[in-house]
């Protein structure tokens, strides 16, 4: 619309929505270009996967996931995660209440070694524990003489996934936690609160969620994690096979279905770690915007 | 109870934040800790909180040592400046915090917790929001449930960091007048700080202007008001005009003003500085005699009791700051451009290092 002299325009005008977006075929192209690389690369591969699981029928498809080295993946993946991410949780609360918290020498040594795992190849990580605890390794020789078996075994596994998996947490709750910033702890503190009443009553419950967000991405690292592993678990089968290994073993094999199959658990625990994770994500958002 | 500091001295990082600060405050006493941002006024109610601990010097409650006391054990409410509270718990719960954590052997039972934590609400006026969220409260409201919290474990001393610094101007007074309200009527001892002169002179039974880690001056809001112990009180304190002149003769020559500096006769030329309140300047539209200024009258701002005006000296080309009653300034009929004669009226004479 025009204003003679543009001086009549009053505050409570909105300007028109056209100004504020680009032209409609401008639109249109970057939606459809944004909807063509998400269909490209995500929904065609999660597609495939089901339907290259299902290809030889349910039946086949079931077969695959109660063989017997298959159940024996799938646990050794529940025992990595099941161990690594409450070590990572507790860790992480620890760490990021620290540094969160209080001032103190090192806080960003401490930082920046938090995020080392991140930075390392999940490749080297599982070479660093082979160097160290390897029959060539530092301590090598040391435990096979005692029997102690780390290495190609489940062990060097459960280090290896908590090795790379450390910062998740941490990750999650230090930014939230500094945004908090150290007041309610005070107020709690002189109200007469001790150090464990205010952490169970005050601090926990303010990053629930972004506890929570940090244990679905941990977990689902920890479960879908690879490189380290693979270096580490000599891939026995039946024994030291997690399950994106077991995958690989029945793809080298030709076994596609049955691969596959396999695959479509990994996707499923995608799927539903998405889910749960927008959900904490919402959450958390909303924790920080009733600030 | 009594609060008394002992040359308390407190360091971050190399800036001296408190450095060497005496201060007594007498039981049942609302006093305000007056200053600018970074005068050290939030570290010493720290201090006293528990929150903080000083590098040397002595806290005394009741006479007794407390320096090495926890916040935990002092008994203290604190008001936070951003009412730190507990976000994911109701005005109820939040009110009741303290109570709920004491040790279970003076823990109230939940019914005498429930009635306290109801008398507190009614005494803030918020019985029928107890079961809000702090997010879902204004700022005056928020700014109660924080104080109401802080009385809830019946604490000896009630300090206060900014408490209406967050608020919009109209809440701030009502607020301000009801804690004044609320003191009379509960007589806890009570600290509060602030940066705004208006709030410390209406509230306060005392103040204690402070600056650069430093108590420059303290007792009752007349007693600063009217007696400034230095310059920067004097200045912290209210609008005030500066009229720059040397020692002559015994005497401080401030342009045709001549003012008695008894036992001063031996500093000649040394500079003084004369402050006067913006009131106590004096406007006629003809000479009275001879200890006058002359000026131009630069800007009226004439709505309110009071007419305020910026006049220029003929002389120094510098700004004084006047105010008017509304009578006089009817009678006088001023207009901007016209000349006056202005006479400052009691004068405080300050030198470089001695206050007449």
């Amino acid at each position: 619309m025009h204003l003679p002299g543009g001086l009549k325009k009053t505050a409570n005008e909105k300007p028109s929505a056209h100004r504020l977006t680009e032209p409609a075929p401008v639109r249109w192209v970057l939606t459809g270009m944004a909807l063509l690389f998400l269909g490209l690369f995500l929904v065609v591969p999660l597609a495939s996967v089901f339907s290259q699981a299902l290809e030889k029928g349910f039946g086949a498809y079931l077969a695959a996931i109660r063989e017997p080295d298959a159940l024996a993946a799938i646990k050794l993946t529940l025992i990595a995660a099941g161990i690594s991410v409450p070590l990572n949780l507790v860790f992480g609360i620890a760490a990021s209440w620290a540094v969160a918290k209080f001032d103190f020498r090192g806080k960003s040594l401490l930082i920046t070694l938090i995020d080392l795992p991140f930075s390392v190849s999940p490749v080297i990580s599982g070479l660093i524990f082979v160097l160290l605890f390897g029959l060539q390794g530092w301590i090598g020789e040391w435990l096979s003489a005692n029997s102690f078996k780390i290495i190609f075994a489940v062990p060097g596994i459960v280090l290896a996934t908590i090795f790379v998996t450390f910062p998740f947490v941490a990750r999650e709750l230090i930014p939230l936690m500094q945004s908090q910033g150290r007041d309610e702890e005070e107020a709690a503190l002189v109200l007469g609160a001790g150090g464990f009443t205010t952490f169970f009553r005050v601090t926990l419950p303010n990053i629930k969620w972004g506890v929570l967000y940090g244990v679905i991405l941990c977990n689902a690292r920890a479960m879908g994690e690879f490189g380290a592993v693979s270096v580490v678990s000599g891939h026995i089968r039946g024994l030291t096979n997690t399950l994106p290994l077991h995958v690989e073993i029945l793809y080298n094999e030709y076994n596609f279905a049955a691969a596959f199959a396999v695959a479509s658990l990994l996707a499923f625990l995608a799927l539903l770690t998405l889910v749960a994770k927008s959900i904490a994500e919402w959450k958390v958002r909303e924790q920080i915007s009733a600030e | 109870m009594s609060i008394e500091i002992r040359n308390i001295t407190k360091q971050f990082n190399g800036f001296h934040a408190l450095s060497s600060v005496d201060l007594t405050v007498p039981s049942g006493e609302l006093v305000a800790l007056l200053g600018p941002s970074g005068s050290g006024k939030t570290t010493l109610l720290r201090i006293i909180a528990g929150l903080e601990f000083a590098d040397t010097g002595s806290i005394l409650f009741n006479g007794e040592e407390a320096t090495h006391r926890g916040a935990k054990e002092r008994r203290v409410g604190f008001v936070f400046q951003h009412y730190a509270l507990f976000r994911h718990l109701n005005v109820f719960q939040n009110v009741a915090f303290g109570l709920q954590v004491k040790p279970r052997a003076e823990r109230p039972s939940k019914r005498e917790i429930r009635d306290k934590v109801h008398e507190l609400l009614r005494l803030v006026q918020l019985e029928q929001l107890a079961g809000r969220y702090p997010a879902q409260l204004s700022g005056g409201q928020r700014q109660r449930v924080a104080l109401a919290r802080a009385l809830a474990v019946e604490p000896e001393v009630l300090l206060l960091d900014e408490p209406f610094g967050a608020l919009d101007a109209k809440v701030r007074q009502e607020l301000r007048r009801w804690l004044r309200k609320l003191h009379d009527e509960i007589h806890v001892t009570s600290l509060f700080v602030t940066h705004d002169q208006e709030e410390a002179l209406e509230v306060a039974d005392r103040i204690v202007v402070m600056n650069e880690g430093r108590v420059e001056q303290s007792g009752t809001p007349e007693e600063v008001y009217d007696k400034p112990a230095n310059p920067f009180v004097f200045n912290f304190l209210g609008n005030v005009n500066l009229f720059h002149g040397r020692v002559d003769g015994g005497a401080a020559k401030i342009a045709h003003i001549s003012v008695d500096l008894p036992g001063h006769g031996d500093k000649d030329g040394a500079a003084v500085v004369a402050y006067v309140r913006p009131y106590d300047i004096e406007i006629n539209r003809v000479r009275q005699g001879s200890e006058e200024i002359q000026a131009i009258v630069r800007h009226i701002q004439g709505a309110g009791a009071v007419a305020r005006f910026e006049l220029e000296r003929l002389d120094s080309r510098e700004i004084i700051e006047a105010e008017l009653t509304r009578e006089r300034y009817r009678e006088l009929g001023l207009q901007t451009g016209d000349t006056v004669f202005v006479r400052p009226r009691n004068m405080r004479v300050f030198t470089q290092d001695y206050q007449i």
